[in-house]
């Protein structure tokens, strides 16, 4: 890092250096084609669009799942599925919905429009980041491999023990679920490092903290809940692991360890997690009702602060996953307090996005019909939420279908459909090509009204006793109906996701040509083309208010005096995003490839025999090495250095 | 069986103090919800579907400022309608677990994959008596429950006598119920334990004092020798077969504590907690193969002589 004159504000140069400008540029961050460049690639749009693909996968494969196990439902003592399969089956749709789509897709988000949207022209540490995708894609790899060798995890996605430990789960599918939540986490929390420093450092100038779109603070909220949470769970499969495969105790009351130990160290990350996965929806609501109300989000210090609190309190209601556990009554009415509050600040942000839209101009688009879609179906979630706060009334519905459906509202209502707003809302700024507002209305309604069929009727489920993660029931206990029409629900909602696809397929071949700005957005992504060029901006903006787009008349200032003819970019102060200095960013590698290569040997041999720590962990310092050999610098960096002494 | 086709084991048709306590709770939560629900999604069609007048000017100071002051009324109830939940959670939750008087009926209830075990106690160690999967209780008299468990754990939840609670191994937990009505009710574990999760429920029968002390005598004999020849010949099958690693019957030398205990299994309901009514049919099928019905059940399947197993069941049908 180099110290650097403070960049001024300056309007754009004249038109024949811009030719220059971007020529240079585009040599220097160019990704030439070819299978070799693109394992190499450290753009951030590139992996990003990655993760986006691979985690949408994953949400097909989970959702065939879901659908398998509806079918096994769909009436009494039915034989889709047998015992062993189908808890593998609900195992597998936790695991995957939690780990393998809906935290990355999240983050996959952040790490696309974050840089866009300050002005940056890449991630912090690019290398990282994709070091970051291989590893989660790996471990999602090794999880389906090991479910397609009948070897998938059957102990539920909470894992508990002592039905995961070594004495009520020989072989070795509790072990895999152990793993592949270790491949998840260092994933997410290289993209939370990522997504933190990128957002504290690499701003705009201009763009101080007060001044940053609600997305970005939606996503440095999750970035540290990620931060924070993580490590619990990471603790608790570790101990996991080390009681199954090296005979510790950690978790068997017979030599003094404790079977709740376990599900206080899951849930303190498994409660966060649920924000974790529902924060940046936020972010995505208040971009796209800013945009289809042609006004900035009211209350935007009050939506920030929501964000912050509900990070914060997010971490204090772990024991409302253990009220049947006979914890005393105290404590548990604390944690009742607790999750009663965390109803405020959403609550707070609903009433400022109806107030938004109130004031404002709506466009009914299909990104604002899901943001409409959204928030219906996330009263109702936070309503039974707030319900299931209290220990009594929980302690009634606790692990049966009514907490099924109070949590499906809460993640397809409260993350998915922002999240399908969001996939409308951007689809053209990363392909430069409108989705098909037809067949996006076709998707929404048959999402929204298989939604209730499916989950509305699993809250009168549980009242009527039907426990969760059942593989069948009894024609004597009268739930046939009801899971029936669940099923039928289910069908819906494939038959939307089926459009979905279509409508991606074809509107990414021969959709309307987007341009630059298609719906009149705030924000800086906006500024750039669709898609946006591998250096993003050819120029750094300069940010002057809360939304550049729609406050700047005429040409947007600009940073000039950065490099062309390297990875220059600019480092930012956090606060006031003052620019600070140069950061020289690293050109593409194989080497992030290989670490997470190495990586995966270590952890998958390590499940088989402890020789696997001596085999993989030299392998994982050798591409440490390789990845951190010093490269000296390029000739012209030389010559200039040289020049400049 | 068709005993429990004759009511609905709802949380929502309680049976007990404790849960119509709950059930007034709900109610009150349901009232609340629905009701902020409606409005809520009224002022959200109304901000959408409203009347613009398409000369106003961009933002308006005016209608912030009327905005700020909605949105901070509207937080305000949200606040107070918490608030109010939460002293009427805790306020219930209190009376949830008060203290019992002496009275109380006295079961340890142990789960296990995938059964329940019912010890009764008395104060007189020789009343003693064990049986499986049917929770007998007399009305109107609260009954504390020791939870117990030796393997994973499990939950123990009849939702129109009692709220769950739990089974933890290592960890000592109690429950209180008590039922107002005689009535069969129906239960299930509601804590993930494995394969077999799903076909591990149990039954609550609430009788009236009298026909319960008589239930009670009868389970603290011990077996009836048989006298009948098959039955006789069936006590021989059972001695000298694989059914004494694993199950007991009081006043025969079979004594292991692995399975339910089979003292007086003729007098339950059901077979395989709660899965088939207890007919000889049924008890055949179970016995010769338990996997098709239960797959991945601890029972093993049992090669018999279609003699040996007519004898095993007559025997088995005198464990009234």
């Amino acid at each position: 890092m180099s110290a650097a004159a403070a960049p001024v504000p300056q309007p754009p140069p004249a038109y024949e250096d811009q030719e220059r400008v971007r020529r240079e540029l585009e040599q220097t961050w160019a990704q030439p084609p070819g299978l070799w460049h693109w394992l190499r690639s450290v753009d951030h749009k590139s992996i990003a669009k990655r993760y986006i693909v691979t985690a949408f996968i994953f949400f097909v494969l989970a959702g065939l799942e879901a659908a398998t196990m509806r079918a096994q439902l769909a009436r009494p003592e039915n034989t889709v599925l047998g015992p062993d399969a189908y808890n593998q089956f609900f195992t597998m749709h936790g695991l995957t919905m939690m780990f393998l789509f809906a935290v990355p897709i999240m983050e996959a988000m952040g790490l696309y429009f974050v840089p866009l949207m300050i002005g940056a022209r890449n991630v912090a540490f690019p290398r990282l980041n994709a070091y970051g995708y291989w590893v989660y894609l790996c471990g999602g790899i090794f999880l389906y491999l090991m479910f397609f060798m009948n070897t998938g995890p059957d102990v539920g996605w909470f894992g508990y023990v002592p039905l995961s430990g070594p004495e009520f789960s020989p072989g070795k599918r509790a072990d895999v679920y152990a793993q592949a939540i270790t491949f998840t986490e260092i994933a997410s929390l290289v993209g939370s490092v990522e997504l933190i420093v990128t957002i504290f450092k690499n701003r705009a100038p201009g763009m101080t903290l007060n001044r940053m779109p609600l997305f970005v603070w939606a996503m440095l909220v999750q970035a540290f809940m990620i931060l924070f949470a993580m490590p619990w769970v990471a603790t608790a499969t570790q101990f996991l692991a080390m009681d199954r495969l090296m005979a510790t105790h950690f978790f068997n009351p017979a030599e003094g360890g404790d079977a709740l130990l376990w599900q206080h160290l899951f849930w303190f990350f498994g409660h966060p997690e649920v924000y974790i996965i529902f924060i940046p929806a936020l972010g995505f609501v208040s971009s796209i009702i800013g945009t289809f109300t042609r006004r900035p989000v009211f209350g935007y210090p009050v939506m920030v602060l929501s964000m912050i609190a509900t990070g914060f309190l997010g971490f204090g209601l772990w024991v409302h996953h253990m009220f049947a556990t006979g914890l005393p009554q105290l404590g548990e009415s604390f944690f009742t307090g607790a999750s009663m509050m965390i109803a405020i600040p959403s609550g707070i942000q609903i009433f400022c996005w109806i107030a938004t839209i109130w004031s404002g101009r709506p466009r009914f688009t299909v990104p604002f019909l899901f943001v409409l879609g959204f928030v219906v179906l996330f009263i109702i979630g936070g309503f039974t939420g707030v319900m299931i706060a209290s220990v009594p009334f929980d302690q009634q519905v606790h692990d049966s279908y009514f907490i099924v459906a109070h949590f499906h509202y809460v993640l397809i209502g409260g993350a998915v459909f922002p999240l399908f707003g969001a996939f409308y809302y951007w689809f053209p700024k990363v392909t430069g090509r409108m989705l098909s507002e037809r067949l996006g209305r076709w998707n929404f309604w048959l999402f929204f009204i298989g939604m209730n069929v499916t989950f509305f009727p699993m809250h009168q489920l549980g009242f009527e006793g039907m426990p969760r993660r059942v593989y069948t029931y009894l024609p004597e206990t009268g739930w046939g109906d009801l899971n029936l029409l669940a099923t039928i629900g289910a069908v819906t909602i494939a038959t939307s996701m089926l459009i979905f696809v279509i409508n991606v397929v074809r509107s990414y071949r021969v959709g309307l040509p987007a341009g630059d700005d298609p719906w009149g957005g705030e924000t800086l992504e906006w500024a750039t083309t669709s898609p946006p060029p591998h250096y993003n901006f050819e120029y750094p903006p300069v940010v002057e208010s809360r939304s550049p787009l729609w406050d700047t008349t005429g040409e947007m200032p600009v940073v000039t005096g950065l490099r062309t003819d390297v990875r220059d970019t600019l480092v930012t102060t956090l606060l006031d995003a003052e620019p600070d200095s140069k950061h020289r960013h690293p050109n593409p590698s194989i080497w992030p490839l290989l670490s997470a290569i190495a990586t995966t040997i270590l952890f998958v041999t390590l499940i088989f025999t402890p020789w696997g720590a001596v085999i993989g962990t030299p392998l994982f310092l050798l591409a440490l090495l390789g990845w951190g050999w010093p490269r000296g610098r390029d000739k012209r960096e030389q010559q200039l250095v040289e020049s400049e002494a | 069986m068709l005993s429990l086709l004759q009511q609905s084991h709802s949380v929502l048709n309680p049976s007990s103090p404790q849960t119509r306590l709950i059930d007034r709770l709900w109610d009150a939560m349901y009232f609340v919800s629905a009701v902020v629900f409606v409005l809520v999604v009224l002022a959200l069609l109304l901000s959408v579907f409203r009347r613009r007048d398409s000369e106003a000017a961009e933002t308006d100071p005016g209608q912030e400022r009327s905005l700020t002051t909605a949105v901070s009324i509207a937080t305000a109830l949200t606040v107070l309608i918490l608030f109010g939940f939460l002293v009427y959670d805790v306020a219930v939750g209190r009376q949830l677990t008060r203290g019992l008087g002496k009275d109380a009926l006295q079961v340890r209830v142990i789960g296990h994959q995938w059964w329940w075990e019912l010890q009764y106690r008395d104060s007189v160690a020789q009343n003693w008596f064990t049986t499986a999967n049917e929770l007998h209780i007399p009305v109107g008299r609260p009954v504390a429950l020791e939870l117990l468990s030796t393997d994973v754990i499990h939950s123990f939840w009849p939702p129109t006598v009692s709220q769950k609670r739990d089974l933890i191994p290592g960890k000592d937990n109690s429950l209180w119920l008590q039922a107002d009505t005689p009535g069969v009710y129906r239960g299930q574990c509601a804590e993930y334990c494995g394969q077999q999760h799903a076909k591990m429920a149990f039954l609550v029968i609430a009788q009236r004092p009298d026909s319960f002390a008589s239930w009670l005598a009868a389970q603290r004999d011990t077996a009836l020798t048989p006298t009948t020849q098959p039955a006789i010949r069936g006590q021989e099958v059972f001695l000298a077969s694989s059914c004494v690693m694993c199950h007991a019957i009081a006043g025969t030398p079979a004594g292991s504590r692995i399975g339910p205990d089979l003292t007086h299994l003729a007098s339950r309901r059901t077979i395989a907690a709660g899965t088939l009514p207890n007919t000889r049919g049924n008890l055949a099928g179970w016995i010769v193969n338990p996997q098709s019905i239960k797959p991945g059940t601890r029972m093993p399947p049992n090669q018999l002589k279609p003699a040996d197993l007519q004898a095993l069941l007559a025997y088995l049908e005198t464990l009234k």
